[in-house]
């Protein structure tokens, strides 16, 4: 190990592999089992870094806001009253809004991901298939400030002139579409996290249409299915619990964006059923409120908050676990994407 | 080859060591308050003109990161937008002295097609349309002082700020005086749970929706409306008179309480006395220890601070901020004696 590039003349026997290992002198073999045991030993390491690490960020966030919950205790989670000056804090809204926010969010992406993949992989002629990839792909790089400069001058705007007017014209009966419209809101924030997560889904669920193997889908139209049931019968069984996880790589992200909802979803810690009235999401909390907390309590608050969307993240990960082994039989899992 | 690249690279490090300890600079280092950032920042630039043996550091993260960070001594000096409270002065290991540098404003600004700059606006209109009892643009309250504006028969849409900021701090402080009900119900803060209206990220956050939102009303800092030319609001101040937010209207805020002012200058100036005061105007603070434990670096803050209440001022219009009134500068020398070496010694 002291001077590694002083015996090039022995990794060719080395590349001869395993069959021939007993050829070789017994230092050698020695040599070979250090490295071995050594790699088995720096990668298990690797590992249980990760579990450290997020073992760490769990007993950080329980230590930073022990004070919060024990003022708070499981109130906190059922409260909706945030109020800095008389020091009484509950993040019902924010988790409310988290959840719907995304919620929605994956209501519009997954339809028009799964629906631009298939078409890129199935349908789309090789010209296009590249640069509609290319620019799906480039959807994803585009940093979130950007996307919620663009959500305050274009999209707000055109909510609150074209789709939510719409939107209560048509299907004003339900709650969901009643109230003022303000053009910043629920629905505004759901469409703008629809778009940041769709590149993701999208690429994903490409990357699993491509997995699937060409003779099943040749076996399906040999049979003579049409393009649509061939997709329906060869593809998606397929490629089902990898769309899962492309979906919950979409949700991860939906759950966790801070930056652009907070510059489109009004900022209200309310919880309305009118998708058009404003709302607060636990990320975007954080992001308005840490900087200038000024008391003990208030910061360890925000830190609860942080701890309960880390516990939802992970409860929402678990459910989607759940969801894939009731699909898909309890190894379903190990195949995804 | 190898120790060869390690060898000059030592050298090159013990090099670098030697040439920097050749020309020593003293670093201050600062965290706080974001509103006078860009002042300080050039404050900063401009100091190293003064004095090229000091340096400083400042992060702006907000006016309770920066009280935090001084009372756990991890910088040298501290800034915020809104004074510290008896009790955030009893938590620090040492008495913390309160520096006015500049000053500021929040202004009302609006978005009703027809309306210029110059809505003149009653503390009791203010109060109602925060409060969400005012909820129409042609509610007979806005309409008495504004004879002959054509006001629509539209709902008001509140605008507040989303994030923690000074320029909330001073907004909530003004209303909390001018409206018992706001005291009660709402209270003073960099945040506040807002009876109303929508919440806007930052200054920019705040304009964008009230540009873009009919009918809607919002605050903001002076220099970032002026500076992009927004219609703003005339607001009667403590003496009846309607001021319009400028810079000589918000110095005037604190020179008509400069008689009056403590000798810690923990004082709030809104809804000031004097007939050319603007009302939601608020001072800045530089937080410093009494006892400097460095007395190297204390001596050099102590020279900044007399530079800064003096020299300094004279930059601040450029950057639209508005200067302190000669009292309160008077005032101050007087304070920047009380700084002291760690054994009580005189710095100056």
């Amino acid at each position: 190990m002291a001077n590694p590039s002083a015996n090039p003349s022995n990794s060719p026997s080395v590349q001869l592999g395993w069959p021939l290992a007993s050829t070789l002198t017994p230092q050698l073999r020695r040599r070979l089992n250090v490295g071995d045991l050594l790699f088995r030993g720096l990668t298990a390491l690797f590992a249980l870094v990760l579990i450290a690490i997020g073992g760490a960020i769990v007993a950080v966030l329980v230590y930073q806001s022990s004070e919060s919950i024990q003022t708070f205790g499981w109130g906190f989670l059922v409260t909706s009253k945030w109020d800095p000056v008389f020091k009484e804090f509950g993040a019902l809204p924010f988790i409310y809004g988290t959840i719907v926010s995304s919620f929605l969010a994956l209501l519009q992406a997954v339809p028009l991901s799964i629906g631009t993949a298939l078409f890129l992989s199935e349908m789309s002629p090789n010209w296009l298939r590249g640069p509609v990839s290319f620019l799906v792909e480039l959807l994803a790089t585009i940093p979130s400030v950007v996307y919620g400069l663009w959500g305050i001058f274009v999209l707000v705007p055109w909510v609150r002139t074209y789709v939510a007017p719409a939107l209560s014209t048509t299907l004003g009966f339900l709650p969901f579409f009643q109230g003022p419209n303000y053009g910043v809101g629920m629905l505004t924030a759901s469409i703008i996290l629809a778009v940041m997560v769709i590149p993701y889904i999208t690429s994903v669920a490409q990357e699993v249409f491509k997995a699937v193997p060409l003779p099943q889908r040749e076996a399906a139209l040999a049979l003579g299915a049409t393009k649509w049931e061939m997709v329906r019968l060869a593809v998606l069984p397929y490629g089902r619990t990898g769309l899962i996880g492309a979906i919950m790589l979409g949700l991860g992200r939906a759950l966790g964006e801070t930056m652009a909802v907070t510059m489109v979803i009004g900022n209200r810690a309310d919880i309305s059923l009118s998708l058009f009235a404003p709302g607060s999401t636990m990320a975007s909390v954080i992001a308005n409120e840490f900087s200038e907390a000024t008391y003990e309590l208030y910061v360890q608050a925000l830190i609860e908050i942080g701890l309960v969307l880390l516990i939802v993240t992970v409860v929402v990960n678990i459910c989607a676990r759940l969801l894939v082994w009731s699909v898909a039989g309890p190894n379903a899992g190990t195949r995804g994407a | 080859m190898r120790t060869c690249i390690w060898r000059s690279a030592l050298v090159t490090i013990c090099l670098g060591a030697l040439a920097g300890s050749a020309h020593a600079q003293l670093q201050l280092n600062g965290a706080g308050a974001t509103f006078p950032y860009p002042m300080y920042s050039k404050w900063f630039n401009l100091y190293t003109q003064v004095d090229p043996s000091v340096r400083f550091n400042y992060q702006s993260i907000g006016s309770g990161g920066g009280i935090k960070q001084i009372t756990e001594q991890t910088v040298d000096f501290g800034a915020t937008d809104g004074p510290m409270s008896d009790e955030q002065l009893r938590a620090a290991p040492g008495p913390i002295l309160h520096f006015p540098t500049v000053m500021g404003a929040a202004v009302l600004t609006y978005n009703v097609e027809g309306l210029g700059s110059g809505l003149k606006l009653t503390p009791n209109v203010i109060a109602g349309i925060f409060l969400g009892k005012i909820t129409k643009w042609n509610d007979a309250a806005i309409a008495a002082p504004n004879p002959g504006a054509n006001l629509p028969p539209r709902d008001i849409i509140v605008v507040h700020r989303s994030d923690g900021s000074g320029t909330s701090y001073i907004f909530t402080d003004y209303l909390s005086k001018i409206s018992s009900e706001w005291n009660n119900k709402v209270g003073k803060a960099t945040s506040v749970n807002w009876p109303v209206g929508l919440g806007g990220k930052g200054n920019e956050g705040v304009t964008g929706l009230v540009k873009q939102t009919p009918f809607s009303i919002g605050y903001v800092e002076l220099i970032y409306a002026t500076s992009n030319e927004l219609p703003y609001a005339d607001v009667q101040n403590a003496a009846g008179a309607l001021v319009t937010p400028s810079l000589e209207s918000v110095t005037a805020a604190a020179a008509a309480l400069a008689q009056n002012m403590p000798d810690d200058f923990r004082v709030s100036i809104t809804n000031a006395p004097g007939t050319d005061a603007y009302p939601i105007s608020s001072l800045t603070w530089l937080l410093v220890y009494e006892k400097q434990k460095d007395t190297e670096k204390g001596k050099k803050l102590v020279q900044f601070l007399t530079w800064m209440i003096h020299d300094g001022q004279l930059h601040a219009p450029a950057l639209h901020y508005a200067p302190l009134p000669k009292e309160v500068v008077a005032k101050e020398e007087q304070a920047i004696h009380r700084v002291t070496a760690a054994d009580g010694k005189p710095l100056q």
